[in-house]
C-alpha cells in the first residue's frame, strides 16, 4: 500500500535536521485564535490541535511560507532553517 | 571576504542563475548565493520548461541539460467523481529541436543551470543564505550572510516567492493567500517501459496533463502530471485561502486526484521517493510589488512574475527572462556607474519590451476568472454528463444532442450564467 498520510509521505525525504527550531509560534497569541488555519495550510501538518492547544512540530517542515502567510495574527515567527539544514529534494 | 562585488545575486533558481550567468558573461564581478546545500535542494515545481528563454541562453541545451522528456503531447481533462472529459493534443512539431517543451526535475536541472554560470565566471557560493540588507543611506549596499557583511554595487534578488529581501527592502507588504497558490506533489517512480505504454509515449516523449474538477472540491486549481524519465511529477495546485476557509488539506485533496480512476491506474506499482511542496504566487500584475530601487533589483517570483490562465502555469519562463533583464540593467548601469533607482528604471522597462511584462498584462483579468467555482464543479460534470449521454446506447429512442445539453444543462447553471461567463473567459484568456 502506498504511503496515503503526511507523515509517512514525509519519511521518504531528505531532511537534514538542525537542531534548533527556525519557526516559532507564539503560543499565548495562538490560545486566542479560533480559526487555525494554519492547520490546513500547512502541507507537512507541523501544527496540530491537541485538546484545544496548537502545538508545533519543526522537523519535517518543506519550507513552503504557506502558515507564514495565513496566519492573520502574527503568530508565527518565520524564518528559513539555517543554510544547510532543513529539507533537500533530490528530485524537485 | 571584503572584496566589492559589482553585483550580488540571491538565489540560484531560473531567475538568479540567468542574471548571475549574464552578467558575468558580460565580464561583471558576480556573486551568485544560494542556501540550499546546492542549486535546486530546495526547489520544486510541476513541471516543464516552455519557449524560448532557455534556448536563447544555450541554444542546444536539450542535448547538455539534465531535462527530462520533451512535451509531445499536452493533455486537458476535466474530472468529475467517476468520469473524465479530455482533450488531447499531440504535434509533430513538437517532437523536432528547437521542441517547445521539456519535462525538468529541478533539484537536478538547477545544480546545472548554476554550474553554467560558475563556468562563465560568477562564483557560486552553496550553504549560504542571505539574512539581511546591507545599506549605505537609503541604498541597498550588498548582504549579510553568514555572519559576514558582503558588499556589492547592486543585489538582485531572486530568492523565490518568500522573498525576505523585497520584505526588508520594503517593496513588498503582507501577501493575501488569495493570490498565493501552494502546490504538493508527489515524485513516484515507475519503469520506463510502464511510463511509456501507460501515456502512449515512445523514447523522449512525453505528456503534460492538467486536470481541474470535482476532486478540488470547489477550490480554485487544478492537478497536473507529468512524465519523466523513470518518474512521474503528480500534483495539485489550489488556492491558499480556499483551503483554510473550506478547513481542507492540500495533501486530502491530492489523493482524493490520485484514487480517481482517471488517474489511480497510471500510478499502479509506482514508488513514492519524494514528497514536496511550495508555493505560487497568482496575484497577476496588480499585485506585483516595487520591482526596483536604489541598488537593488527584484526578479523572478519574488517579484511575482508568473503567470497562470488555468490551462497554463508558467514561472520558469519569466524568471529567466527577468533575470536576464535585471542583469542587462546591471551591465548598463556599471557603465555610467549609476546604481540609483534613476538607473535601475530601465528594468521595467526592459520587461514591457519582452514578453513578461506584456504577458502579465494580457492576462491580467485571469486570476479572478480563475476564482470562478463553476469552473471545478458545473462545467467538469456538464461535460461529462452530456458525453456519457452521447456515448451512452440504452436502445431507447434517442435525443437531439441539443436537448440532452439543456436537459444536462439545466437545475446546475443557467443559459445566461453560461453565456456570461463565456464572456468573462473571452476578457481574461
Ligand atoms: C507546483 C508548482 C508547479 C509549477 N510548474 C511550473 C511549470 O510547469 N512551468 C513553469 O515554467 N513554472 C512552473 N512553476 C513556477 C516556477 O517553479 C517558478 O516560477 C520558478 O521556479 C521561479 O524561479 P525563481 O528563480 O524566481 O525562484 P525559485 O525557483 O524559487 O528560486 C529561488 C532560489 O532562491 C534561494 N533562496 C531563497 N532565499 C534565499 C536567501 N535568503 N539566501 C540565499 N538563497 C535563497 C532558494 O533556495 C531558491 O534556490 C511551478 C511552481 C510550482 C510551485
Ligand atoms: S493561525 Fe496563527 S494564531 Fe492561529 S493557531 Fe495558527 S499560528 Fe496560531
Ligand atoms: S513553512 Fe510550510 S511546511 Fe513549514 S511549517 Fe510553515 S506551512 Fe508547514
Amino acid at each position: 500500500m502506498k504511503p496515503t498520510s503526511i507523515e509517512d509521505k514525509l519519511a521518504v525525504n531528505k531532511y537534514d535536521i538542525d537542531k534548533e527550531r527556525h519557526i516559532q509560534i507564539r503560543e499565548d497569541i495562538c490560545a486566542t485564535c479560533e480559526a487555525h488555519p494554519c492547520l490546513y495550510a500547512c502541507p507537512a501538518d507541523c501544527f496540530k490541535l491537541r485538546e484545544e492547544h496548537i502545538t508545533f512540530s519543526y522537523e519535517g517542515c518543506l519550507e513552503c511560507g504557506s502558515c507564514r502567510i495565513v496566519c492573520d495574527k502574527e503568530a508565527v515567527e518565520w524564518a528559513l532553517p539555517r543554510a544547510g539544514f532543513g529539507i533537500c529534494y533530490l528530485f524537485g | 571576504m571584503n572584496q566589492k562585488f559589482d553585483a550580488i545575486v540571491v538565489g540560484a533558481g531560473p531567475a538568479g542563475c540567468a542574471c548571475g550567468l549574464t552578467l558575468a558573461k558580460a565580464g561583471l564581478e558576480t556573486l551568485i548565493v544560494e542556501r540550499g546545500k546546492f542549486a535546486g535542494a530546495k526547489n520544486m515545481w510541476g513541471g516543464a520548461f516552455y519557449g524560448p528563454s532557455l534556448y536563447e541562453l544555450f541554444p542546444d541545451f536539450w542535448e547538455k541539460a539534465p531535462v527530462e522528456r520533451y512535451i509531445l503531447r499536452h493533455k486537458y481533462s476535466l474530472l468529475t467523481q467517476d468520469a473524465s472529459f479530455s482533450v488531447d493534443f499531440t504535434s509533430k512539431k513538437y517532437g523536432k529541436p528547437p521542441y517547445n517543451g521539456f519535462s525538468v526535475l529541478r533539484s537536478k536541472f538547477d545544480r546545472w543551470f548554476a554550474a553554467k554560470a560558475e563556468q562563465a565566471g560568477a562564483v557560486v557560493a552553496t550553504g549560504l543564505e542571505a539574512e539581511d540588507l546591507l545599506r549605505e543611506g537609503n541604498a541597498v549596499a550588498g548582504i549579510k550572510a553568514g555572519g559576514d557583511k558582503l558588499p556589492a554595487n547592486v543585489v538582485i534578488a531572486c530568492d523565490g516567492v518568500n522573498s525576505i529581501l523585497a520584505e526588508k527592502a520594503g517593496l513588498i507588504g503582507k501577501i493575501s493567500p488569495r493570490d498565493i497558490k501552494l502546490g504538493v506533489k508527489e515524485v513516484i517512480q515507475l519503469p520506463r517501459q510502464l511510463i511509456e505504454q501507460r501515456f502512449n509515449l515512445h523514447g523522449e516523449e512525453g505528456i503534460a496533463w492538467e486536470f481541474i474538477g470535482s476532486f478540488s472540491r470547489g477550490i480554485p486549481g487544478g492537478a497536473f502530471i507529468y512524465t519523466n524519465k523513470e518518474s512521474l511529477s503528480i500534483g495539485i495546485v489550489v488556492q491558499l485561502s480556499a483551503l483554510t476557509e473550506k478547513e481542507i488539506s492540500a495533501n486530502d485533496l491530492l489523493e482524493d486526484f490520485k484514487r480517481h480512476p482517471e488517474v489511480e491506474n497510471l500510478l499502479a506499482d509506482g514508488q513514492l521517493v519524494e514528497y514536496s511542496a511550495h508555493l505560487v504566487p497568482v496575484g497577476g500584475k496588480a499585485k506585483m510589488p516595487t520591482l526596483y530601487t536604489d541598488g537593488m533589483i527584484v526578479a523572478g517570483d519574488a517579484a511575482g512574475l508568473t503567470l497562470t490562465t488555468g490551462l497554463v502555469l508558467e514561472g520558469a519562463n519569466f524568471a529567466i527572462a527577468s533575470g536576464k533583464a535585471a542583469a542587462e540593467t546591471v551591465i548598463r548601469a556599471k557603465k555610467t556607474r549609476d546604481f540609483s533607482k534613476q538607473s535601475l528604471a530601465r528594468y521595467p522597462e526592459l520587461l514591457e519590451q519582452n514578453f513578461v511584462l506584456k504577458d502579465l498584462e494580457t492576462f491580467k483579468k485571469a486570476p479572478l476568472l480563475l476564482e470562478n467555482p463553476r469552473f471545478y464543479h458545473q462545467y467538469p460534470e456538464l461535460a461529462c454528463e452530456l458525453a456519457e449521454k452521447i456515448f451512452t446506447n440504452d436502445g431507447k429512442k434517442r435525443k437531439k444532442f441539443w436537448k440532452m445539453f439543456r436537459e444536462s444543462q439545466r437545475g446546475r447553471i443557467s443559459l445566461w450564467q453560461m453565456l456570461r461567463d463565456l464572456f468573462r473567459i473571452k476578457r481574461a484568456i
